[in-house]
């Protein structure tokens, strides 16, 4: 947390496994105090990492609680941009890691205003190009990843690794605000949305969706300890391991989910059909 | 406009998703893809009790704009809101990943996405989201290729996770009956209170994400009457445009030096995003 914010609370996850991953690396300059960045080394390679996280005292009222919004989209982008433009000639990409702890986008005037929805395409487009020149994206949820929070930050990964933990939650809208929406209480909300796999917030519902690449089980999720950093590191040079093996620089590896049948289905159906 | 053109004009607006499709192609060059015939339906609206629709709400066709390959893709407002779940998603997605891979096989087909949505659909809600994922990655491999060019003619507007595929579009075109905004009123109204977003506030609302207002912003490029034939010429001559020398999406240093300028500590007026985001001052 900045050194700016008068609370003492705790930081949160994205910052929590931040610090962790990279053995408290500086953090880059010339951000925002919510997008933290850091270069460390993954499997014995420079990675950038990155996070956005809660800042009480920022001067945008709607991003208070860790949202992403108008500063928080563009400065991901750069955080991505500087790294691919770096290793424009590089022969090996450097690796990226997005932690991903955000519980939605910014709801607000100043951001409507100011077109946060071109904000989070900026950091969208910019994951998604680095992957397509070859840098390995991974994604780990440490948290919640709701909505356009997440598809700015982290949904354009190769990989999408997720702590298996009840505080890891994958939605299109953020429990409250969708218990609001639909008039029910957030218990009604859960029972409910337990029922149809797609509606869940919980991560063992996401899996079945095939989304994931892997599912890890740590004993601390919101304060890792030696062993729990060390199954992460683990997973994650496996999943660098796993792109490096793949041909394909897009999502394809996220089809063929035993909930997500229709997706491929479409697909074939629109390929058998294509040719004039 | 006159009279005599008044009367010819053929609103677009008023047309649904695939008459908007034919009005854009060639004529005769017209033809869809996983269409009503092929049982394409959402397979989570029966058991939620909302009747499904043939075609999921998308329209995929393909055809030609100029003579030059091209596939539409058309959402349908008119059908739960234009939201997108896991096959009206995938549709567009996929239809997106095989445009990119023609370019790859020496096929120059472009796309042009028809913009009428509130975001993920949350009956879906998970799979919605990750079909708006694969739509953002798909839009990101074209466009190195081939122009994407989206419209937002109205008059659902374009919302949520569709909002971000719009800002990853090579070229936008809005009418004045366009919104583009990221979160709908209601919501932010609900998150952030009414002192903050009147979502009842007509004008207020057209004000910051109108058309009009996306176009003096230069977050959209083209303004257009709600008109067929002034829509279809404006999406045929961005098409000939080609791909531009840096998409806006990538523009992070322009935006951020812009919003530097801005003190978040006052709310902005319309005027205040004018005067900061001034087309004179691209950079």
């Amino acid at each position: 947390m900045s050194t700016s914010t008068s609370t003492a609370s705790a930081p949160g996850r994205g910052e929590t496994w931040l610090a962790a991953l990279t053995r408290n690396a500086p953090r880059r300059p010339g951000y925002p105090a919510t997008v933290q960045v850091a270069d460390a080394e993954l499997g014995g390679r420079p990675a950038r990492f990155i996070a956005v996280v809660p800042d009480a005292a920022n001067a945008y009222p709607r991003v208070r609680g860790g949202e992403v919004g108008l500063l928080e989209g563009w400065s991901l982008a750069q955080a991505v941009h500087e790294v691919v433009q770096a290793d424009r000639d590089a022969a090996i990409k450097r690796p990226i890691v997005a932690i991903v702890d955000t519980p939605s986008q910014a709801y607000g005037r100043r951001e409507e205003a100011f077109g946060i929805h071109q904000a989070l395409a900026g950091a969208a487009g910019a994951y998604a190009t680095a992957r397509l020149q070859g840098h390995p994206v991974i994604a780990l949820l440490v948290g919640r990843a709701m909505s356009g929070a997440f598809l700015a930050h982290g949904y354009q990964a190769n990989r999408l690794i997720a702590l298996d933990d009840a505080g890891v939650e994958v939605h299109a809208m953020g429990k409250q605000a969708a218990a609001r929406i639909t008039m029910r209480s957030v218990e009604d909300l859960e029972s409910f949305a337990a029922s149809v796999p797609p509606m869940a917030y919980d991560i063992g519902n996401y899996a079945t969706l095939g989304l994931l690449w892997k599912m890890i089980g740590v004993k601390h999720a919101a304060q890792p300890d030696a062993a729990d950093l060390d199954t992460v590191h683990g997973a994650l040079q496996a999943a660098l391991a796993d792109i490096q093996a793949d041909p394909h620089p897009d999502l394809r590896s996220r089809l063929g989910g035993q909930n997500r049948q229709a997706s491929s289905r479409v697909r074939e159906v629109l390929a058998q059909q294509w040719q004039d | 406009m006159n009279h005599a053109s008044l009367l010819t004009r053929e609103s677009f607006i008023e047309l649904g998703a695939r008459a908007r499709a034919h009005a854009l192609l060639d004529p005769g060059s017209f033809r869809e893809l996983a269409g009503p015939f092929d049982r394409l339906v959402s397979p989570w609206l029966e058991r939620q009790g909302v009747v499904p629709q043939a075609d999921d709400g998308v329209v995929v066709a393909k055809g030609r704009i100029g003579g030059q390959p091209t596939v539409v893709l058309a959402i349908e407002g008119a059908f739960q809101g234009g939201s997108l779940g896991e096959v009206g998603g995938a549709k567009i997605a996929g239809a997106l990943e095989l445009a990119a891979q023609d370019n790859r096989r020496g096929v120059p087909t472009r796309a042009v996405i028809l913009f009428e949505t509130g975001g993920v659909r949350l009956q879906e809600a998970n799979l919605g989201l990750a079909a708006i994922a694969d739509i953002h990655a798909a839009i990101v491999d074209l466009r190195r290729y081939q122009p994407v060019v989206g419209v937002i003619a109205g008059t659902v507007g374009c919302f949520g996770g569709m909002s971000i595929a719009a800002g990853l579009c090579s070229y936008l075109v809005v009418t004045r009956e366009a919104r583009l905004g990221l979160n709908g009123p209601q919501v932010i109204e609900q998150e952030a209170g009414v002192a903050e977003y009147d979502s009842r506030d007509r004008p207020f609302i057209w004000s910051f994400t109108g058309g009009e207002q996306r176009i003096a912003t230069g977050l959209a490029d083209r303004y257009v009457e709600d008109d067929s034939d002034a829509i279809r010429a404006a999406v045929q001559a961005l098409l000939a445009g080609g791909v531009p020398a840096a998409h806006r999406s990538e523009r992070y240093a322009h935006y951020l030096q812009c919003l530097a300028e801005y003190d978040p500590a006052r709310q902005p007026e319309p005027e205040t995003v004018r005067a900061i985001y001034a087309p004179g001052a691209k950079s």
